[in-house]
């Protein structure tokens, strides 16, 4: 076990080089030259130069990736070129925005998603079952934009009860603070929630079908106590399901964001774009990635400590 | 294994690999012909579909037409069947011409990992060794990045646009197809066919052609059907963004994006297009359900 845990972190630090050189590349894919975003336009040859060599841009790329590498991994993602302040003060309340949001959104996902799985895995082919399935198919296919405008729709213009974007100002007392929260973490909750019930009730009604649980019933064990049984031969795949997608609400929460101005990264992802600022937009996708790699570890962990069978099935 | 028995009929070995193809997509056919929600699905795609190819000559009016005394009539307006949107084009007909680009987006970048993707696939299971390592680890590196994230990065450096958008789709669907492709085929490099035919000496790709590629092809097919949902949304996402069509082309994503402000004023026109989004979302989720369940993949 302690050998798999071993293998597994040491897998993350390749990855992740592969994923910082990914991240450096992004710079030289865009059109034109990194540097003509910085360099006025009414700049002589001369200056422009100048401009370049300060910038490192005149080095050779593999120089300038470890350079760049080096800078990172010191905490220096350089300064933003649309306001001038460092990266890092743009980037880290911008994630941390973002991580309360997920983390809203991933909570109430695994919340509805269990309880709807385990719901319909014991109804399984009934009426309630089939209607629990299908909510799940349709929050598995909704785009999360489009039900941010919806809600938006709903309960900031309709019923006018939420505020429809921002995050309030810093004065607001707890309960209006928490009302920015409630339409963000809904939209975000409501993909995840699909995929979990789905992944959850498939689980359970696989692990229901097992001779264990015959053999409980059989035994003439309460319904709630083979449940739990039940709960912890489920646990595994369960949270690796939650993991997963808490992992890619990381990512997956540039629109939503977009759409309620929420100030987390994917909304400072998507004006670093539109502005070419690139090196705000390296250090949030190179943030927002790490994040991801760490999380996919911790759940290969945590499934592993919950079904050691998993280790030989991973590593093969 | 005996080799003898490989070589008494080696004629025999490649026939019968073909009919088992042939029998997939028959068995596959035949048992969603039997699954009532899966024809509905299909019918209603293929509607859209059909709604798409002929929106030249089927759409109500000139999806491109500004009218700025028309702007945010309601559906069932007079000459407009599903209301206006923001500088008073006809809905009907922006949806019906965003279908084009928007089905175009969706079935692309899906079917050009699905190329590029399986290819690797098959050649790092089939190959195994020191190149298996080298396409799956790049892969893994691919793999370590949230889908929307990756696409909206690599789009948005690229500079946006419907040629980047799928430059950005296909690289973030071919690591996933690329992994399903790789584990099916390491299962059926070691079935006896294979050893056998390689044992009649056929050469390396012919052997992938006609033995591994046919044999695999069927769960490569299943696994890319459910990515195409996935494309779309993501796809409408990048334009939601402005990294997708430029305006004023007609594309359901574009049209949400361009409407945002207009859900104050006229909810429901804003939402239709999300409305097109979703319900082929959710056909194309059922149908690749039923195309699952029909062959007995699990997930």
């Amino acid at each position: 076990m302690a050998g798999f845990i071993a293998y597994r972190l040491l897998y993350v630090l390749p990855i992740s080089i592969g994923v910082s050189l990914i991240c450096f590349a992004l710079t030289y894919m865009a059109p034109g030259d990194p540097a003509s975003s910085i360099i006025p336009d009414d700049a002589s040859p001369e200056v422009a130069a100048q401009i370049r060599a300060a910038y490192g841009f005149d080095r050779p790329l593999p120089i300038q990736y470890l350079l760049w590498l080096w800078r990172v991994l010191s905490g220096d993602f350089g300064v933003s070129l649309s306001t001038g302040r460092p990266v890092t003060d743009e980037v880290i309340p911008a994630m941390m925005n973002t991580l309360s949001l997920a983390g809203g959104g991933a909570l109430l996902a695994a919340f509805v998603g269990i309880t709807l799985g385990t719901l319909a895995a014991y109804r399984n082919g009934r009426l309630s079952d089939r209607a629990i399935s299908a909510v799940g198919i349709a929050g598995m296919s909704v785009p999360q934009y489009w039900l941010a405008m919806v809600m938006v729709a709903i309960f900031a213009v309709e019923l006018g009860v939420l505020p429809a974007s921002g995050m309030g100002q810093p004065g607001d007392d707890f309960g209006r603070t928490l009302s920015f929260y409630v339409l963000p973490i809904l939209t975000l909750a409501t993909v995840p929630a699909g995929i979990i019930a789905r992944s959850v009730r498939s689980t359970v009604s696989e692990t229901l079908q097992q001779e264990f649980v015959q053999a409980l019933e059989a035994k003439g064990l309460p319904a709630w106590r083979i449940f739990l049984h039940v709960a912890k031969n489920a646990a595994g795949p369960a949270l690796a399901v939650i993991g997963l997608q808490f992992a890619n609400l990381l990512g997956g929460s540039i629109l939503v964001e977009t759409v309620f101005s929420w100030p987390g990264t994917g909304f400072l992802l998507n004006a670093a774009i539109f502005m070419r600022d690139l090196p705000v937009m390296q250090a949030t996708v190179l943030l927002l990635a790490m994040f991801f790699i760490v999380a996919n570890l911790l759940v290969d962990i945590l499934q592993m400590l919950f079904d050691p069978r998993v280790k030989s099935a991973r590593r093969g | 294994m005996s080799v003898s028995n490989a070589i008494d009929q080696p004629a025999v070995r490649p026939a019968a690999a073909r009919n088992i193809a042939r029998t997939f997509w028959q068995t596959l056919g035949r048992r969603l012909r039997r699954d009532p929600v899966s024809i509905l699905c299909f019918g209603f795609l293929v509607a859209i579909v059909l709604m798409a190819l002929f929106a030249p000559w089927i759409a109500p009016a000139d999806p491109y037409q500004v009218n700025m005394l028309q702007r945010l009539q309601p559906p069932g307006t007079e000459g407009f069947i599903l209301g206006t949107d923001e500088l008073g084009r006809d809905l009907l007909s922006r949806l019906m011409y965003g279908a084009r680009m928007s089905l175009f987006m969706g079935l692309a970048p899906v079917f050009i990992a699905t190329i590029i993707g399986g290819t690797l696939g098959v050649v790092a299971g089939y190959a195994g060794g020191w190149v298996n390592t080298a396409i799956m680890r790049v892969m893994d590196v691919f793999y370590a990045f949230p889908s929307v994230l990756l696409a909206v990065a690599i789009s948005g450096s690229l500079g946006g646009g419907v040629r980047n958008g799928l430059i950005a789709l296909s690289l973030v669907f071919t690591p996933s197809i690329a992994r399903v492709a790789e584990s099916v085929t390491v299962q059926v490099r070691t079935q006896d066919y294979v050893e056998a035919a390689r044992a009649t000496g056929a050469p390396a790709w012919r052997i992938l052609m006609t033995h591994v590629l046919r044999n695999v092809a069927g769960t490569i097919f299943v696994f890319s059907t459910s990515l195409v949902s996935v494309s779309i949304i993501i796809a409408s996402g990048l334009s939601f963004l402005g990294l997708g069509v430029s305006l004023p082309e007609a594309e359901w994503g574009m049209m949400l994006s361009s409407m945002r402000q207009s859900v104050y004023l006229a909810p429901l026109n804003s939402v239709l297009p999300g409305v097109m989004i979703f319900v082929t979302s959710v056909s194309l989720n059922l149908l690749s359900d039923g195309i699952r369940s029909a062959m007995n993949v699990k997930g």
